[in-house]
This record gives C-alpha cells, structure tokens and sequence, in this order.
C-alpha cells in the first residue's frame, strides 16, 4: 500500500508547528516577554504619538542642526561603505576559487571576513570605544568592519559565479593574473559590487545612527539627547528627518540598481 | 597605415549608458568619501596612537578573555536571552508579514491596497530598529516589551517586502486556473500560493533571525532590552574591561558562526526549488 502523501504532509506541517509554538513559548519565558503588556502598549503608544510625537515650532527652530548632524550621518555611512567595498573586493579576489593566488590565501581570508561580519556593529563599537573614545573614527570603523565582512562574502560569491569561464579562456590564452584580474573579472563584478555598496549604504545610514547613540555622534545621538530630555517634538522631526533621507537614498540607488544590473 | 591607425583606435568597452553610469557612481562616491574625511570630527585623536591602542587591544580581547562580573552560566542564560528576542520577533514578523505579505502582492490583492501596504512598510523600514524600541519604550517602559515591539515592527517591514514579492513570483496560469475553477481566495493562497513558496518564505525569515539575533544584540547595548548586548555595554562603558568583553565577543561570535552556518546549509538544501 501506498502512504498516505497528504497525511504525511500534513503530520510534518503539524510537528513543525508544534516545534515552532514551543519554541516561541520558551522564548517568552527567557526573554520574560509579557504578551498581554506588548498588546496594549500598540494603541497606548499610538495615541500618545498623535498627541506628543509630532514636531512643533520649537523643533523646527531646531531644523537646521539636525539637518547638520544628519549629513554627517550619512556621510560616515557612504565613506564606511565605499572604503571597505574597495578593500573587501581586494580581499574577495584573493579569496574566492577562480581567483586565488594560492588556495592558502583563501582560508585566513574567509575567516577574517567571516569574523568582522558576525560581530554586530554595536559589539564593535563597544570594543572600539576603548581605543578611539566618542570620535567619528569609532563609529566608521565600527561600520567599516562589518560592511567590509560583508562586501568580502557577497563578491567571492560573484566572482566565482560571474566569472569562472571566462578567467580560464584568458588563461589558456597567457594573460598574466594583473591582467585577468583587471581586464575580466573587474568588470564583470562592477555592476554587482555597486549594487552591494548601494545596499550597504542604505543599511549603514540605520547602523550609524544606532552606534551613534553608543559612541555621541551624529543624528543618533541628537535623538537620543531629545528623547531623554522629554522633547518628543524634536525627536519626531529627527525620526521624520531619517525617514525623507533613507527614502530619497533607496530611490537614487534603485534607480541606479535599474540601470546598472 | 592610416588603416592600422584605425584599427587601434577601436573602443573595446565601448562608452554605453551602462559604463557611464558606473563610472559616475564610483567618482561620486569617491569624491562623497573623500569630502566626508574632510569633516570629520575626531575630537582631538590622535590616529596613530590609537591605532596602535587598538591593536593592543584586540590583543588582549582576543587572547586574554576570561569573565569577572558575571558566571559563565549567567552569560550563556544572557546569549539565550538574546536569542530569544530575536527569534520571538522573527517568529512574531514572520506571522504578520504573512498575512500583510498577501495583501500586499500585485497578483493577489487589488492595487490600491498593495500600494498603501508597500508605502507603510516602506516607511517602517526607513526607521533605524533602535528608534522603533525607543519609541515604544515610552509608554511600555524600557524592556523586553519594548524591544520585542520594536523589532517586531522592523522584522514585518523587511518581512512583508520580502514575502510579497516571493508571492508575486508565482505563475499566473496557477493562480488563473484555480480561480476558473471556482477556489476561494483562502483556497487559492493555502493550495497554490504557499505550497509553491514556502521554500523562499523559509529561507527569507531565516535571513531574517539572523539579522534578528545582531540586533537583539544592539538592543541590549543601546536601549534596555537585557541579554548579552547589555552584559557587553556594562563591560565597555561602566567597567571597563577588555578581557570580559573578549569573552563576550566570543560567545556571540560563536552562536552567530554556527548560525551563518547553518544559512548556508539550509540555502544549498533548498537551492534546487528557489528560482
């Protein structure tokens, strides 16, 4: 006799589910999460929003300062990205398959980028706190480190699929490894590569004004200095402000994703 | 000869749109990158000195991580802490994007509705997670609720773009067919639309508890929600020490491998039925 496919499926469904409902149990028991609490707080927190969290007259005087602070924001974030793109694709070529001097390059190189990704910015900047105190250099290399884990993981990936063909006829053909790298692979990675750092720049603008509530720089420490000094207006015209930036950022670089891929 | 000449003067990438655009982007964050150096503050730092403070300090945070404030117990009953928030807010994104995720995919909802979910989601995502917890730390009080919130509305927004657009990869004959033959909407979705994506569902909410789990992290160190990132912010700001953070440090890094890890393996499990 054939088993029953659509009992068996719907048994696995059902365990899945069981384990999944478990799971978040005991996830609610650790985290001592109180559900009923979490419910009501939705509508309290929407109704105090209408009310306080909306920017006044006062906030607006203040217009020009966050706007200030908000460039720095997103100018540590663009810097971040691009200059550990650039050095994450240096390293990604010297770790990826096809394009490896030597396979013994490719194990440090994995592991290195493997290490600055899986710490999350805020544990870098933590750790970086030590030797950079509240200046700009902490948060940049806070972000550097996880954007350059990152770069390095995507473009070994691209690399070893974009590329694989053609970097063996170029060899067949004598061209030296500069050559190859520069005349094929590059090129072939660029519109990708670009993609990622479009995407990284948008990630990093939310990152750096999480370090920066850490580390006293930047939109992040503006807000958080509104919000603990209970002026909620200004801070709804920071969070305001965040909001038209990211979304003016994801247009641009959609537009640019559009022409590019 | 001129015709020589000629020939060596063939463009072999030629100019197009495409390589304009590239080139433009690239000056243009160069030159971004480069003036954002010209601003920075570094608030009197000298770079060389730190630089070489940095190194001694990863020195001893790598080589030298031993605990001091909290038992090796508590710190791993803090990591699971961690990992619960962030595995309660995927679960709780994962629930409410499937349902948003629906309404919000062209092929199943009408398109004023998918426009107004896309726009609202849009916005939820442009807001950092940390200002999310904070926000709903006024009236819940800085904790686990507040941080569970939080994330949780992140986690839709990232979610509900993400299964929306797995749902819109379906098969129009699919859906077509089964609506000519009379299914209801709740038929159509639970026999078509989930069956044949629930691979990319899965492994987009996957995704998603991983970036959970590093934010449940930041949310600990930045805005009350317990767990090891708070353990990590006592040991950098109120303690001072390096080797306890070390230890820290490699906690986190452990769990986080081991669930990249597991990604991977789970990607090249299901690989074949993604498109």
């Amino acid at each position: 006799m054939q088993p029953d496919i659509f009992r068996m499926r719907r048994r696995q469904a059902l365990l899945f589910f069981a384990l999944l409902a478990t799971l978040t149990y005991g996830a609610i028991l650790i985290t001592e999460y109180d559900t009923v609490k979490g419910l009501v707080a939705i509508p309290q927190a929407a109704i105090w929003a209408a009310s306080n969290f909306v920017p006044d007259q006062e906030a607006f005087a203040r217009l020009p300062r966050i706007i200030d602070k908000l460039v720095e924001t997103i100018l540590m974030a663009i810097a971040s990205s691009t200059v550990a793109s650039a050095l994450g694709l240096v390293v990604a070529l010297l770790g990826a398959t096809t394009t490896r001097p030597h396979p013994w390059v490719s194990l440090p190189a994995r592991g290195l980028a493997s290490v600055f990704r899986n710490l999350d910015v805020s544990a870098w900047a933590l750790i970086l706190l030590f030797s950079f105190g509240q200046s700009a250099y902490t948060g940049f290399l806070a972000l550097f480190f996880v954007t350059f884990g990152f770069i390095v993981r995507v473009m070994m990936e691209t690399i070893d699929e974009v590329s694989t063909d053609s970097v063996e006829a170029l060899r067949t053909t004598g061209a030296g490894y500069l050559a190859i790298i520069s005349q094929s692979v590059v090129p072939a990675c660029l519109p990708q590569l670009i993609s990622w750092v479009l995407f990284m720049i948008e990630t990093n603008i939310r990152s750096a004004t999480l370090v920066g509530i850490l580390t006293g720089t930047g939109i992040g420490f503006l807000f958080d200095l509104y919000f603990k000094s209970f002026n909620y207006s200004s801070a709804s015209l920071v969070v305001l402000v965040i909001v038209i930036a990211v979304l003016l950022i994801e247009a641009v670089s959609n537009a640019i994703r559009r022409a590019v891929l | 000869m001129e015709a020589v000449e000629q020939v060596r003067r063939i463009r072999i990438r030629p100019l197009s749109r495409v390589n304009l655009i590239i080139q433009a982007t690239l000056i243009g964050l160069a030159l971004l990158t480069l003036y954002s150096f010209t601003r920075f503050d570094s608030r009197g730092i000298d770079l060389g000195e730190a630089t070489r403070d940095m190194v001694a300090s990863f020195r001893l945070l790598l080589l030298e991580p031993r605990l001091k404030n909290v038992t090796a117990l508590e710190m791993v009953r803090q990591l699971f802490v961690t990992v619960g928030l962030g595995f309660l807010t995927t679960v709780f994104g994962a629930v409410i994007a499937f349902f948003l995720g629906l309404l919000a995919a062209q092929n199943l909802a009408p398109r004023r509705v998918t426009h107004i979910i896309k726009g609202g989601t849009a916005f939820i995502r442009a807001v950092p997670t940390v200002l999310w917890v904070l926000f709903f730390a006024v009236s819940a009080g800085l904790g686990s609720v507040a941080a569970v919130l939080g994330m949780t509305f992140h986690s839709a927004g990232y979610l509900i773009k993400a299964y929306s657009e797995s749902f819109e990869e379906i098969e129009p004959g699919v859906l077509e067919a089964l609506r000519a033959s009379g299914a209801s909407w709740w038929q159509t979705v639970f026999q078509a639309v989930v069956p044949a994506s629930a691979t990319a569902l899965l492994s987009w909410t996957f995704v998603r508890f991983e970036i959970n789990f590093s934010t449940a992290i930041a949310m600990g160190a930045t805005a009350g929600a317990g767990g090891i990132g708070f353990d990590m912010f006592m040991a950098s700001a109120f303690y001072l020490d390096l080797r306890e953070l070390g230890a820290f440090t490699y906690a986190i890094l452990a769990f986080a491998i081991a669930l990249e890890w597991a990604a991977t393996r789970l990607k090249t499990a299901l690989g074949p039925q993604r498109h």
